[in-house]
């Protein structure tokens, strides 16, 4: 919302500079966008006379001037056609920046053809202060030598931009916004009394409603033989000021009355209604063209305005062509009416019509305001356009609140912590407009019309607390909660800070990316419900909730390629969505690495592979404290995991903890990613609850005596058996003594026959008590017998 | 026994003059091994008178024992020469490059940043509450007394799920703020929560991302008061931004879940490209806040006449562009390596209020 500063002194008498205006703003809670001050732009600048203008010696098109200026006498060289003896300009000083050549002038007098030139004479295009072609600005010759350009210019008001909240549609007029200011401090509020006017003759319009849920009431009142010409130039000036092109007075004049007190009104061009003016909801089947030129369906829902010619105008959003008035309107019919907030949103919104009525209707007009309004319409066009005017005609009658607010005093210190005394209260309520009825412990308030936000205690709370401004409120720090600060970390919050902080220690960047990718692409990855589909995506490429993270950090790794960092490591730590119920969010921990070929001089490094993933996922496992060991490792479940080289973790047949390995070359060729692609999603959801002790005690040290004792071991088992299987028999021969049994080599190929592999590990043997040769031989009995019975493996010679 | 002296003379120049390990072991032998002279002169005491063993036994050990140790040393010494020769022709280039790693990672610097939040907040007693991203109407709006058709929730440029015809559609969540109500509903006061999380807002251009980050607060205990959240956010921004002093103000707004509503400002000054918290002639808006609505408490089942508290919230993205001056929103999200890199943060940095945030 914009005004004027002069607009406002005509709801308040103040001397408040505007640095006051613009902290009692920020103060009563009017939060100030930006404010645009033409007396700063144009500062330097100031009115001078010109005494002299002669030819220049040696140039035809400038003349040389003795210029009377607030610096003094000086001589400047001119281009201007218009400049002569006796003239009334504006002067730049050397130096001064000119807003609309986008420069500055020397400091130093230059010489122009020799003739030296101390200064400038400005046109008000230069001064981005209007459109003069002519030449230098020619003032009128009673402007007084040294007025500052602003103020000959007639721009010296400032223009104040701020947000109106949408508690407050009361601020969408210049008078709501005086009021508040009167309040906090900048001045008294004047009042406005506005005068009926008496109309000579029956209104020939008849006003019906039929529907006075959608609108209630509806003031109406005719003005014949109109001159509908420009409005005058204080109103013109105004609305300009605050960014409204001036039309013509009769559209100024609702304008006008909109913006000064929120108060919109429609003008109907009297000569073009037929019949009857009925205020009713749509039926179906019934068209609008409306002002914008546009067609809008009308639905059953909406509010409109219809004659007998049907609908004529969207009820307190926009109006219809057929009935807009022209340049020709001699005859206008005014409607001053109110409209349900809720339904005009409605309506706004299924026609996408941004009216400035809209905006005003669905955020509440002061119901009051309807007869008033239509009043100051009236006076205005008689004023300024002539023409006789009609009696109102009134339908409907919306009745005052009824119920009151009940306000405990004592509530300003028990939520604020501000000490105020009820004379303040009273006075700023008062000026605020309330009614008020002192009980003691309870004031029982009327709020004024056009408040739709007061319904309890607290709300008048704010009232006071916000004009007694807060910077009164005390500043005190939380005590400490009662039993002491405790740790705040949840189990998830501490798992996703160690597994970021292990990955980001093994190289990898950390990435944040979209909750949401195209849905042909989430759909690689997983379930992809309608439920989890935005309807109004940003982008129609970020339409469903991702299922995996993967795919933005596949993305992500090729985007980093082309920027020339191909092998660059990520992970992302984030939500993934199953489905749109509040336990359907899972946290995962992704990693993603395109492998780099590198060289070295000592020999090539192994790149990037499943088993490197395997290693970075088995570390952020072990930092977890849920060793990788523990986890079955099985084919993967999802399907965007190459089939062979990609694994599921699992605890147990059901739950599935994590994949790992080489990412489905299709999936990455879909999404546009060169292949081959490695990582991991952790499902950290997944991972079993850590039992809480009740301790933070450690058990006591058991260390062993005895050093341990390695046996190393080959045996000859079917190819397609997996490791892990030869591991977990082997240790299953004596789980007490056997505390590792690591592989160390898997061979394929001379020696071994055929469907065959050669699989050697190491068994490490920690001894309880000392054990001679033969202990240790049964035991390596015992495991050649548990490999060959699990997994037929045959122990090479 | 004149010859001893004899003798050690001799022995001794012969083992100093040893220039290898060979030659001194030759020297041992011929003194100290079975046959040496030294060995002759003990094997001799035993043909001697107990008077004369008596005064020659102790000076013959008394050879032995220096001629022995002298070879020892000796034997150090070359061996210690030996060895330096041996390394001279060991080298190593050791301007080649070492096996490579994988380069330094990094943490997102949003995360960072929300870390330092927790720690800070922590420190006053607020424990961390999470909820959903895709959320229903009631708990984003409704239940935060944003009335339906209120044109406050168009304010919100809400992202709407699919719904089947008749339903209400779910949402993203356009602020944290429905994670109040699950808490206010699940549990009894006293709380002080802290509510981190990703929301959504259906608004991309060079200020805003259609998702980042937010972090929510809540209070809700007896006689908690709006001086309470002033002095408690006044605590944070100094924490935060780790500077000496931070000049902070509230002034009046309007949310529709909080009553009275502030916005806080702080004071900064641009300089250049970056932005500088704490001084300066401008304000930056930083964060939302108000005392919790009645309406809110009272949708959740809590007497706002027995408790009452403040709730406020802030944009985590913006906060760390403030603090660490990353000049745009939009590479957080983009996974660019180098920015990471630049604004990232190393795994081993933890942020404490004791220790330093940063």
């Amino acid at each position: 919302m914009k005004f004027t500063l002069s607009w406002l002194s005509d709801h308040i008498a103040s001397k408040a500079p505007l640095d006051e205006i613009l902290a009692l703003m920020l103060k009563a809670g009017l939060e100030v966008e930006d404010v645009h001050d033409p007396r700063e732009a144009l500062k330097a600048f100031s009115v001078c006379k010109v005494i002299e203008a002669e030819p220049h010696p040696d140039a035809d098109k400038l003349r040389v001037c003795k210029v009377e200026t607030v610096d003094g006498l000086k001589q400047i060289v001119c281009g201007a056609p218009n400049a002569r003896a006796g003239m009334t300009a504006i002067y730049a000083p050397l130096g001064a920046f000119i807003p609309g050549l986008d420069f500055a002038l020397d400091k130093k007098p230059r010489a122009i053809r020799g003739v030296e030139s101390q200064g400038m004479m400005c046109s008000t295009k230069e001064l981005n202060a209007g459109e003069d072609h002519d030449g230098i600005a020619d003032l009128d010759a009673s402007i007084p030598l040294g007025t500052s350009a602003a103020e000959a210019l007639g721009l010296a008001d400032p223009v104040i931009d701020f947000e109106v909240t949408p508690n407050r549609p009361d601020w969408l007029g210049v008078q709501g916004i005086a009021r508040d200011l009167a309040a906090a401090g900048a001045g008294r509020f004047i009042p406005s009394d506005v005068k009926k006017v008496s109309g000579s003759f029956d209104c020939p319009i008849e006003i019906k409603l039929e529907a006075p849920e959608a609108c209630p009431m509806f003031a109406g009142a005719m003005v014949r033989g109109v001159t509908n010409g420009p409005s005058p130039d204080w109103m013109q000036q105004r609305l300009k000021a605050v960014g409204v092109q001036p039309r013509s007075l009769l559209v100024d004049v609702t304008n006008f009355i909109s913006l000064d007190r929120a108060r919109p009104l429609h003008a109907y061009d009297a000569a073009k209604l037929e019949g009857v003016v009925t205020a009713r909801l749509g039926k179906k089947g019934e068209k609008l063209v409306a002002i914008d030129g546009k067609t809008y369906t009308i639905t059953e829902e909406m509010c409109v305005i219809a004659d007998e010619s049907g609908v004529i105008g969207l009820g307190g959003v926009m109006g219809g062509e057929s009935t807009a008035v022209y340049a020709e309107t001699t005859d206008v019919f005014i409607e001053s009416a109110w409209f349900d907030p809720l339904r005009t949103a409605r309506t706004g919104r299924a026609t996408g019509i941004h009216s400035d009525a809209r905006y005003r209707f669905e955020r509440g007009v002061d119901p009051q305001s309807c007869v008033d309004g239509l009043n100051l319409a009236l006076a205005l066009i008689l004023e300024y356009g002539g023409g006789t005017v009609s009696k109102a005609n009134v339908a409907g009658l919306i009745p005052a609140r009824a119920d009151k607010v009940t306000f405990y005093p004592a509530d300003v210190e028990r939520l604020t912590g501000l000490t105020v005394k009820n004379a303040d209260m009273r006075r700023i309520l008062k000026d605020l407009e309330f009614n008020i009825e002192d009980a003691g412990d309870a004031w029982y308030l009327m709020p004024p019309s056009f408040r739709f936000d007061m319904e309890q205690s607290a709300d008048i709370v704010e009232e006071i607390a916000r004009m007694v401004g807060f910077d009164q409120l005390p500043t005190t720090s939380l005590p400490v909660p009662e039993g002491g600060i405790r740790a705040i970390t949840t189990p998830m919050q501490a798992r996703v800070r160690t597994a970021r902080r292990v990955l980001a220690s093994r190289g990898f960047l950390e990435a944040v990316t979209w909750s949401f990718m195209s849905k042909a692409n989430a759909a690689l990855f997983g379930k992809t419900p309608d439920s989890l589909t935005v309807a109004n995506p940003v982008a129609s490429d970020l339409n469903q909730m991702r299922p995996s993270i993967l795919g933005n950090l596949a993305s992500a790794a090729q985007r980093a390629a082309n920027r020339g960092e191909a092998g660059a490591r990520f992970f992302e730590a984030g939500p993934i969505y199953l489905d749109d119920g509040p336990n359907d969010q899972r946290t995962v921990v992704a990693a993603l690495v395109r492998p780099l070929n590198e060289r070295h001089w000592q020999g090539a490094p192994k790149p990037y592979d499943s088993y490197a993933a395997k290693a970075d996922l088995f570390a952020v496992l072990e930092a977890l404290g849920q060793p990788g060991e523990r986890f079955q490792v099985t084919a993967p479940v999802q399907p965007h995991w190459h089939p062979g080289q990609a694994a599921a973790l699992k605890l147990g047949p059901k739950v599935t903890v994590a994949h790992f390995g080489a990412l489905h070359p299709g999936v990455l060729k879909q999404l546009g990613v060169e292949g081959p692609a490695f990582g991991f999603e952790l499902n950290l959801n997944a991972l079993p609850l850590m039992k809480t002790k009740t301790t933070k005690t450690k058990s006591v040290l058991e260390r062993s005596e005895l050093t341990p004792i390695r046996r190393d071991l080959a045996f000859l088992v079917d190819e397609k058996v997996p490791a892990a299987d030869i591991v977990r028999h082997a240790q299953g021969a004596d789980k007490q003594l056997i505390s590792q049994v690591e592989v160390f080599d898997v061979y394929q190929g001379k020696g071994v026959p055929e469907d065959q592999k050669s699989v050697a590990f190491e068994v490490t043997i920690q001894p309880k008590e000392k054990l001679k040769d033969e202990d240790i031989q049964a035991l390596m009995d015992k495991i050649v017998a548990a490999v060959a019975k699990g997994c037929k493996g045959v122990l090479r010679g | 026994m004149s010859d001893i002296v004899t003798i050690e003379n001799e022995a001794l120049a012969a083992i100093a003059g040893a220039g290898d390990l060979e030659a001194l072991d030759a020297v041992r032998v011929a003194e100290l091994g079975k046959k040496g002279r030294v060995s002759g002169l003990m094997g001799a005491l035993g043909k001697m008178s107990p008077e004369e063993r008596q005064e020659n036994g102790p000076k013959l050990n008394a050879l032995k024992t220096r001629v022995d140790e002298a070879v020892k040393a000796r034997k150090a010494e070359l061996e210690a020469e030996a060895l330096e020769r041996q390394l001279v022709t060991e080298t190593l280039d050791l301007t080649l490059p070492p096996v490579p790693g994988p380069k330094a990672g990094a943490l997102h610097p949003v995360m960072q940043v929300f870390e330092e939040i927790a720690a800070i907040f922590g420190d006053m007693g607020f424990s961390v509450a999470e909820g959903p991203d895709v959320e229903d109407d009631w708990h984003n709006f409704t239940a935060l007394n944003f009335p339906e058709g209120h044109p406050a929730r168009e304010t919100h440029d809400t992202f709407f799920m699919k719904a089947a015809e008749g339903d209400t559609p779910k949402v993203l969540r356009t602020h944290t703020s429905p994670v109040q109500i699950r808490t206010m509903m699940d549990q009894k006061p006293p709380i002080r929560i802290l509510v981190p999380g990703r929301v959504y807002r259906n608004d991309w251009d060079a200020t805003h991302t259609p998702m980042f980050h937010q972090v929510e607060g809540l209070v809700i205990e007896k006689g908690t008061h709006m001086g309470h959240l002033k002095g408690c956010l006044i605590d944070f921004v100094r924490a935060f931004f780790e500077v000496d002093s931070v000049e902070a103000r509230f002034r009046p707004h309007f949310f529709p879940f909080t009553e009275p509503s502030a916005e806080m400002d702080v004071k900064y000054t641009r300089k250049g490209e970056t932005i500088e918290i704490g001084a300066g002639d401008s304000w930056m808006e930083i964060l939302g806040s108000g005392m919790v609505h009645p309406n809110v408490l009272r949708n959740c089942g809590i007497d706002p006449n027995e408790y009452q508290g403040f709730a406020f919230g802030m944009g985590v993205d913006r906060l760390a562009m403030l603090k660490y001056g990353m000049p745009d929103l939009r590479p957080y999200f983009e996974a660019d390596p180098q920015w990471t890199r630049h604004y990232g943060f190393a795994p081993w940095s933890t942020p404490s209020v004791s220790g330093g945030l940063s």
